[in-house]
């Protein structure tokens, strides 16, 4: 059964999380949403009641009973700054054009959150004994951090080095600055000062780019299948018995299920 | 304290295909029968339905189906002078852990190993001369032949729903089939499955190559079909979701659908799920097993349990891990060249090319777990001349699909930028126009390559995780080389727009990415104690009334699937304790 798509742009932020995402593209902080947002913080309770009073509650009340309201995307584990890496990330290596929307409207930072936040992030399935050596890269991962902990010193480490290098953290840099900064990162050019291995953290960071494209939507990324109808893989396809010699060496319809499509 | 529990006649640690095929065996010859699995029970029903068994993040990049590392895993390195480390999540290889074992994730290729293998050592001795083996390559004659074995690989194969087509029956050569196999007696169970546009592509160009194509044989039943213990199987849908998962079809060959369920209904049964051994108990006069200890490990509770035979049919690792944690055999030393026990640990090799034409739809993600065509010409055609090439062992090569899900398979031309417009530009250009061709290669065994008990780390049981020790040699690096190019001239006679070429691998062996889970060796079978730690009934020449069944009985690997010998072995396995054990309890070969 067809369920509707949620839209692609939400229209009402619902949630101080929820950015418009221009602010990414902003040279002029001082104004910019976070910074807002951290001196709500600061600024207790007025600055909360402030952003609460942003929701249109009434806009809820208006939705007809049977139509479920589009889930907030607000963010579960990552904070303000990390949050803002991790958008400016993801629009940068997808960004917007013929062939897909940007990764924020993909929902690859919503699906990076919400595997940081869940079990993955905490450590799942990770041997997190010691003693911790650095052994050799045929040994594979042997940091003492879960993912959420890489992720968490590897932002800071990558944005350190941006302020060394720009004077400015990686989503306020530009497109030309980002792309250096992903090449130095790739082919780690760049150290980290806090000694973290760089490669471990780009190896992560890029897998969970990719994860967040291509994972089923149900995780929170590759929203309305935007990760598949790029590249015409069908989903969770039932059956294929007929298909198989019928579309021998011809493109089958692009037109990808999802699991809450079966579901 | 361990509760000690009723003896029972027999008890299995590990229900995969070999613990199912013997607990079935055994129970319905009238043996009360205790299997011991530390996986949950699941169910085609149940867990493998759709659509959520449909997950690739789940399954494939999650392991929802594997070995916690959390748990238990292994320290590793690449030879003795390093200090090993914890493999500390899952990559190069997935044991299963649940009811069904591996058997629930495998692919279901299923290959008849041949006395190429048996008689390694004699053969190359025979023909190329004492020398041609290298010094330090361990290699030995497995004590067992394939006459002995053929009614065994014919019963797995009819039980798992083999699909393929038969290429010498009775000596005879058949059309379309595999020529160098050898002999079997009947055709296949089922036939083979519909071939698939890159398998078809590489048939033709290999056949123009001048070598002898065939569809490779597999588990995945191409049509319905009931087996000879009546086990029902769906036909396959090519659903492309095959390595990794379960069949909500019931159409790939696995024993929570055949051996299991129908062990399960003899009243002489019981699965204990959740159950995790950590060590085989000895008798004090060290020449009997008397069962096993485990702990529930969903209340942590301990117990033993007694038994009149010890069958261990975990996953290859981790039967040798018990038997090096329960000291029974003498581990091996490779410094002084004593002791068996983790002995001859053997992995895979491989080389692979991907091809990119333009315009032309493979549709990758719809095909079975072995919509592949193979050739034998380098493998078990002995008529292949290695003397030239100076390597011993073997290697396959297919074309076709398995399982190629967008997270972990987007094939690209060398030299595209991995990020921006450009990379999603190609990643939508070649995702469905790229096919693949693959050489799977064997690896000899080896005197530094082995299996200990490591010296720091320990499982959440607090007993110490397994060693293992490997590395590629330069026997491996001169067969890639061969394979590489062998590999590209057929590539190159498809005339892709493209190719991303093999080449020979050479660096060290690592623990990421994924391989290959045909871990092989450890507790070796062969004909004396001296060198081998069971003999060719799978019991130890040690404690006679204890069988440990799975690949970790191999000498050395071949370049094929591991299931198909294991499947036969636990048959073969199965009717020397019901046949010759039972009357006669004691050492079925003399020492």
């Amino acid at each position: 059964m067809e369920k509707p798509e949620s839209p692609r742009h939400e229209s009402v932020c619902k949630d101080p999380a929820c950015k418009d995402s221009s602010h990414t593209e902003s040279t002029a902080p001082e104004f910019d949403r976070r910074n807002f947002l951290k001196g709500a913080v600061v600024g207790g309770a007025a600055a909360v009641s402030g952003t609460a009073a942003m929701k249109p509650e009434s806009a809820q009340a208006q939705q007809p009973a049977a139509v479920p309201a589009p889930e907030p995307a607000g963010y579960s584990f990552l904070n303000l700054d990390e949050a803002a890496f991790i958008e400016a990330l993801v629009d940068h290596m997808v960004p917007a054009d013929e062939l897909t929307p940007k990764g924020t409207d993909v929902g690859i930072n919503i699906y990076i959150d919400r595997a940081l936040a869940g079990a993955w992030g905490k450590g799942d399935r990770l041997y997190m004994q010691g003693p911790w050596k650095k052994g050799v890269p045929s040994q594979g991962y042997q940091l003492p951090l879960t993912p959420a902990q890489l992720y968490r010193s590897g932002i800071e480490a990558t944005n350190a080095h941006c302020r060394k290098a720009y004077g400015k953290s990686f989503d306020r840099i530009d497109e030309a600055q980002r792309e250096e900064v992903l090449v130095g990162l790739s082919t780690a050019k760049i150290n980290f000062d806090n000694g973290l291995p760089v490669r471990v953290f780009w190896g992560a960071l890029y897998q969970s780019v990719i994860e967040g494209m291509f994972s089923d939507p149900i995780y929170g990324g590759n929203r309305n299948k935007a990760g598949w109808q790029l590249i015409g893989f069908p989903g969770v396809i039932a059956v294929h018995r007929d298909h198989v010699a019928q579309y021998r060496g011809k493109p089958f319809p692009n037109k990808p299920v999802s699991i809450s499509d079966m579901s | 304290m361990a509760t000690k529990l009723k003896e029972v006649d027999v008890v299995v640690v590990g229900l995969g295909w070999t613990g199912g095929i013997l607990a079935k065996e055994l129970a319905e010859s009238g043996l009360k029968v205790v299997a011991l699995e530390r996986g949950a029970p699941r169910s085609s029903a149940n867990d493998y339905s759709l659509p959520n068994i449909r997950d690739e993040l789940r399954y494939v990049v999650r392991h929802d189906l594997m070995q916690n590392t959390a748990r238990d895993t292994l320290t590793v390195r690449n030879n003795p002078t390093q200090e090993a480390l914890p493999m500390r999540r899952l990559g190069s290889f997935l044991p299963g852990e649940v009811v069904g074992g591996s058997g629930v994730h495998w692919s279901g290729h299923t290959w008849r190993w041949t006395d190429m293998e048996f008689k390694v050592r004699s053969n190359y001795e025979e023909r190329y001369g004492k020398k041609f083996i290298p010094d330090d390559m361990t290699i030995q004659d497995w004590g067992i032949s394939y006459a002995e074995l053929e009614p065994y690989y014919e019963r797995f194969e009819y039980t798992a729903a083999v699909s393929g087509k038969a290429g010498n029956i009775n000596g005879k050569i058949q059309e379309g089939g595999n020529p160098f196999e050898a002999p079997r007696a009947k055709e296949y169970a089922l036939p083979p499955l519909t071939p698939i546009l890159a398998s078809e592509m590489f048939s033709n160009a290999a056949r123009n190559a001048g070598y002898h194509p065939f569809p490779r044989p597999s588990a995945n039943a191409s049509q319905a079909y009931t087996n000879p213990d009546g086990s029902q199987f769906g036909a396959c849908q090519y659903c492309g979701y095959c390595q990794r998962f379960g069949c909500e079809a019931n159409a790939k060959g696995s024993p929570h659908m055949t051996v299991i369920p129908l062990a399960m209904r003899s009243p002489n049964f019981e699965l204990r799920a959740n159950s995790w051994v950590t060590k085989v108990n000895k008798a004090s006069d060290g020449k009997r097993v008397t069962g096993v200890s485990y702990t529930n490990i969903l209340s942590g509770e301990e117990f033993e349990q007694p038994a009149n035979i010890v069958l261990l049919c975990a996953y290859a690792i981790n039967n040798v891990h018990l038997m090096l944690l329960s000291g029974i055999g003498a581990p091996y030393d490779p410094a002084a060249q004593t002791g068996v026990v983790g002995k001859n640990y053997c992995y895979q090799t491989g080389a692979s090319a991907t091809l990119f034409f333009e315009g032309k739809y493979f549709n990758p993600f719809m095909n079975a777990g072995g919509s592949n065509a193979t050739i034998d010409d380098f493998n078990i055609n002995w008529d292949f001349d290695r003397g030239p090439h100076n390597f011993v062992g073997a290697y396959n090569v297919g074309g076709g699909f398995n399982t190629n899900l967008p997270i972990g398979y987007r094939p690209v031309p060398n030299g595209t930028p991995p990020w921006g417009k450009a990379w999603k530009q190609a990643t939508a250009k070649w995702y469905q126009t790229a096919m693949v061709i693959n050489a799977s290669g064997s690896v000899m065994a080896n005197r530094s390559n082995y299996f200990d008990l490591d010296p720091t780390y320990k499982n959440a049981f607090g007993q110490p995780l397994m060693r293992m020790t490997f590395d590629y040699k330069a026997n491996e690096h001169k067969m890639g080389t061969h394979a590489a190019k062998v590999i590209n001239d057929i590539a190159k006679s498809m005339n892709p727009t493209k190719l991303n070429a093999a080449t020979a691998r050479t660096e060290p062996w690592t623990v990421v990415p994924y391989q290959s889970t045909h871990n092989t060796g450890g507790t070796i079978m062969g004909t004396k104690p001296s060198d081998s730690v069971l003999n060719k009934y799978l019991q130890s020449w040690d404690c006679h009334n204890l069988f440990v069944v799975g690949a970790n009985v191999f000498p050395h690997n071949s370049s094929y699937n591991p299931t198909g010998p294991v499947g036969a072995l636990a048959y073969w396995t199965a009717d020397a304790i019901k046949n010759k054990y039972m009357k006669n309890p004691g050492p079925l070969v003399q020492a």
